[in-house]
């Protein structure tokens, strides 16, 4: 183990996590978020656990940050949702969450001045090893989880299908020529993007 | 696991890779020129070779022009994250006995960790532009490079399954008695479709669709950050076809030639190839993409994996 590494590594993703939620555009916001997720990958290897450094850089950083990025580019988020965050992002909104904060920093300063901590994994651990443990004695947590996501799939599709009414003809016609006739934009009416754009 | 030389190795397949994708530039027009008919750039210097370094220079003194309503720090970085992201996964390539960078154990999965970092660069020159060609741009290249990786993942587990390890090493050790082509045909031309879709080459390049989006996710950029999106491109072309080298066709091994010559030949090979495949195909709708992705080739991909792990349980326990 690097220790150099760790210490870096440790501390950008702690950084960029703090960027995370002081920032007030949501796409700069997800990128620190992503940024912070690559920095746990690096500390993930340098424990000796490169499997695991792997996965989280193509499930998290790779799809699921992506897919809020996307989110967020669909909902077409202007000037006016960054200046709802700075309103959100009062003093006093800052009291639970740092209490909270100050309660796990004290436990791990607790845990570090014992010096009780377990040693950190001196060897490697193999895709083969995390494979037979998943598949051996954690064997239910897998089922149950895939179990889980199963059902989120099938409610996804459920509120995503909607029974499309038959078009009639003659609608479809009149709904285009009123559309060629304003020259409407595909970018919403009165949003921020196409304001600063034109 | 280092390699002997890794500075030596670094500092060549630098050199080389990025010789090898401005070099495609010329060979891509040349060749599209004789499939079409016509000559293709042929007066700077002999055979028009030096035609790439005169665009270079052409790009470096343009304008680099970012507009007023760019989101500026993020406009700027979205060409450079293409760049690191394929140079990277270069780091993990055997390319001969001896000459990788780090012969890392899960080198697999850091190609496929790198390539899916990837699309940040496409998604986020969409968003920072503020233009709604270049966003809906950003927004199909999200949607084509998410769902492409799902079985671009899945249809290379069945080469992890016959060889036991995500180490590329290992992957071209394990073919010394049968390239991978043979046991898994279904997993190469999975690869293959999502590897040009990862790329985002024609018949899959939406994202920039000209006949649609103006230029896509790169309409607003001039200069050498267009540059890097356009070597970047190629140098995806270049990295998806040493990956098919490694993991089907036998990386570097291959009789009399010395090993680096065989890898050479066999990478040449496949960009020949994709350069082909644009030639002659034509561009499908965004529509018949996705479906094509999650009703074809995943359930091709998850049976792939299926039958091999079926097959490997009964006849190799």
């Amino acid at each position: 183990m690097n220790v150099t590494a760790f210490y870096i590594a440790a501390a950008i993703a702690m950084v960029s996590t703090l960027m995370v939620i002081t920032r007030k555009n949501a796409v700069q916001a997800l990128l620190y978020l992503a940024l912070s997720l690559i920095s746990v990958a690096v500390v993930f290897y340098d424990l000796g656990a490169p499997f695991i450094a792997a996965l989280e850089v193509i499930i998290y950083a790779g799809s699921i940050i992506v897919l809020f990025i996307f989110i967020v580019m669909m909902l077409n988020l202007g000037k006016r949702a960054t200046e709802a965050e700075g309103k959100l992002l009062r003093p006093r909104m800052w009291i639970g969450p740092a209490i909270l904060a100050a309660i796990l920093i004290a436990e791990v300063a607790y845990l570090l001045a014992r010096g009780n901590t377990t040693a950190a994994a001196a060897n490697l651990i193999s895709p083969k090893q995390v494979g037979m443990a998943l598949y051996g004695p954690y064997l239910i947590g897998v089922e149950l989880s895939s179990l889980l996501l199963m059902s989120a799939l099938v409610g996804a599709y459920h509120l995503g299908w909607h029974k499309r009414p038959k078009p009639e003809a003659q609608d479809v016609g009149r709904e285009y020529a009123t559309r060629i006739d304003a020259g409407r934009d595909s970018v919403r009416v009165g949003s921020d993007r196409s304001a600063g754009a034109a | 696991m280092i390699s002997p030389h890794p500075i030596a190795a670094l500092i060549g397949i630098l050199i080389v890779v990025l010789s090898i994708a401005s070099g495609l530039i010329w060979i891509e027009r040349r060749l599209l020129a004789l499939w079409q008919d016509r000559y293709g750039p042929n007066r700077v210097g002999p055979f028009g070779l030096f035609q790439v370094l005169a665009d270079t220079i052409k790009l470096l003194a343009k304008e680099d022009w970012i507009p007023p309503f760019a989101d500026k720090p993020v406009f700027i970085i979205a060409p450079a994250i293409i760049m690191v992201t394929v140079l990277m996964s270069f780091a993990v390539l055997p390319v001969a006995p001896g000459i990788i960078i780090s012969d890392l154990s899960v080198a697999l999965l850091f190609f496929l960790a790198m390539s899916s970092l990837g699309v940040y660069s496409i998604v986020l020159a969409g968003w920072a532009s503020d233009n709604k060609y270049s966003l809906l741009g950003g927004l199909r290249a999200a949607a084509q490079m998410l769902s492409y990786e799902v079985f671009m993942g899945l249809s290379l587990m069945g080469i992890v399954l016959l060889a036991g390890s995500f180490s590329l090493t290992d992957i071209v050790h394990a073919q010394q008695r049968i390239w991978f082509i043979v046991p898994q045909f279904l997993g190469f031309l999975l690869f293959l479709v999502a590897g040009l879709a990862e790329t985002r080459r024609l018949p899959f390049d939406l994202p920039e669709a000209e006949s649609e989006l103006v230029a896509g996710f790169h309409s607003e950029y001039s200069g050498m950050k267009f540059g890097m999106f356009f070597v970047g491109e190629y140098l995806g072309i270049t990295l998806i076809s040493a990956m098919i080298t490694i993991l089907f066709f036998g990386g570097w091994m291959g009789p009399v030639l010395p090993p680096i010559v065989w890898f050479l030949i066999k990478t040449f090979f496949f960009l020949g190839l994709f350069i082909l495949i644009r030639a002659s195909l034509p561009r499908p709708r965004f529509d018949q993409l996705m479906a094509w992705a999650w009703k074809l080739m995943l359930p091709l991909a998850l049976a792939n994996l299926l039958v091999t792990g079926a097959v490997l349980l009964a006849f190799y326990r």
